[in-house]
């Protein structure tokens, strides 16, 4: 039995919530951070473009 | 027809081409998309010879016995109709109960034992508090008593 | 009266139907998330064979579901797209697969950690793990599919293909365990019900409800800046206050 065999057997409730909980809202929380950078990156694009099209 | 309704007898079409293709290829692997063969497909020659493969079933009642270094275990996994002893050294699953489901990985020998490298323990579906499971089995329990009157 | 239908399906409209949903779909899940979680953790009782380590179960079952569903209602997207050429379809399709893709990581990832403790292994290679992973497989090669093509029309449809063909893996990861032997255990919701004991029941039914509202939310946000991308050189999008300043 490895060092984290046992680790885990000892502390379940921290296994669980280190392992399987906390990973999964951290990727929850990135995408979200992900989701809203896109929408910031689309409006500047958007803003550019038109500005570019407004000076033609 | 209309385009539209080409588009979608096509798409209609070809997801049953496709799940038909699936389903004629998963039946063709059957043994190989299964992992494990039970006790009584090992004694009808379906396993496989000489190379490892995995048996499936429940740990058999009293049949678990562990030898004097203390790594080394004796059990027989059984389907209820046919038994396959297997003798495996190392750490086995919590999970790992007479009476429970297991999974065994290795090669049966000439002498019908099967020389486990990986002993996986196969918990149920089920899910309720110790309390609720003493009060299942003190009904089980109750029902037989009152049959066997 | 009638609600006319089509109406929402307009980039236009649907935008700002969509801005407007946003916030309350992220609350509702943030709320049931909490509550879920506290009954999960605080008053559902311990499993009689596996202790704590079921309390995975509470993350694992709905990002299980989620990653499945998803993926039928990308597929369903994708077909309508494909057979009406409405444009919001194919954007909507688009917007699901990263958010199918990561609950289908999710599963995949807590189901490891499950399966350590409880079954001795990390992995097995039987129907049900395989299949999920294949499923994450089909969801990335659907995103890299679409974003390899430039022209958005027609990476909308070769992708939309990718998406209807690959819907077949979704009932074989649902129905492998009782197709197969496999190592992972059958389903604890059934068509007849659950065989779970009832507050466990109840804090995987919060958190299942509060992982599809987030979903939702994500993939509604996500689908605004794509309608605005696909859309910028519109009249509708110009005139968007956002935009203007």
């Amino acid at each position: 039995m490895t060092g984290l065999d046992i680790w885990m057997r000892e502390n379940p409730l921290t296994y669980v919530w280190l392992g399987s909980y906390v990973v999964a809202l951290l990727i929850f929380a990135v995408e979200i951070v992900l989701v809203r950078h896109k929408r910031k990156l689309t409006l500047e694009q958007i803003r550019l473009l038109r500005e570019a099209g407004e000076e033609d | 027809m209309k385009p539209r309704q080409k588009r979608v007898m096509f798409i209609l079409v070809g997801i049953a081409a496709v799940g038909l293709a699936v389903g004629l290829v998963l039946n063709a692997l059957d043994k190989n998309v299964s992992l494990y063969f039970t006790p009584t497909q090992v004694f009808n020659d379906e396993a496989p010879h000489g190379r490892s493969f995995r048996i499936g079933g429940l740990v058999e009642e009293g049949s678990v016995q562990r030898e004097a270094d203390g790594l080394t275990v004796n059990f027989a996994i059984t389907d209820t109709s046919k038994r396959i002893p297997v003798v495996y050294k190392g750490i086995l699953p919590d999970l790992f109960k007479e009476g429970k489901g297991v999974v065994a990985q290795g090669t049966v020998g000439p002498d019908g034992i099967m020389h486990a490298d990986e002993v996986l323990a196969k918990h149920d579906e089920n899910y309720m508090p110790p309390e609720a499971k003493d009060a299942l089995e003190k009904a089980a329990a109750a029902n037989a008593a009152v049959e066997s009157k | 009266m009638a609600i006319n239908w089509f109406k929402y399906s307009a980039p236009s409209t649907f935008y700002a139907l969509a801005g407007k949903l946003i916030p309350w779909f992220a609350v509702s899940a943030a709320m049931l998330f909490a509550v879920g979680l506290y009954i999960g953790f605080f008053v559902a009782p311990v499993d009689y064979q596996q202790g704590e380590f079921y309390r995975i179960i509470f993350i694992h079952v709905p990002a299980s579901i989620l990653s499945m569903f998803l993926y039928l209602v990308m597929a369903a997207y994708a077909a309508l797209g494909l057979i009406f050429n409405t444009r919001l379809s194919a954007m909507m399709a688009t917007a699901i697969a990263p958010t199918g893709a990561l609950f289908a990581f999710i599963s995949l990832w807590t189901g490891a950690l499950w399966g350590k403790p409880m079954w001795g292994a990390w992995w097995v290679w039987d129907a049900r793990l395989t299949s999920e992973l294949i499923l994450l497989f089909l969801y990335l090669g659907y995103m890299a599919l679409h974003s390899s093509i430039d022209d958005p029309r027609r990476a909308d449809r070769a992708s939309a293909l990718l998406a209807i063909v690959g819907s077949v893996n979704v009932p074989i990861i649902y129905f492998s365990v009782k197709w197969w032997n496999t190592l992972h255990q059958g389903s604890t919701i059934k068509f007849s019900g659950t065989s779970m004991h009832v507050a466990m029941q109840q804090a995987m039914f919060i958190t299942l409800a509060a992982c599809w509202l987030y979903a939702i939310a994500v993939v509604l946000a996500r689908v605004r800046s794509i309608i605005l991308e696909r859309e910028h050189q519109t009249k509708w999008v110009a005139e968007l206050s956002e935009v203007r300043t």
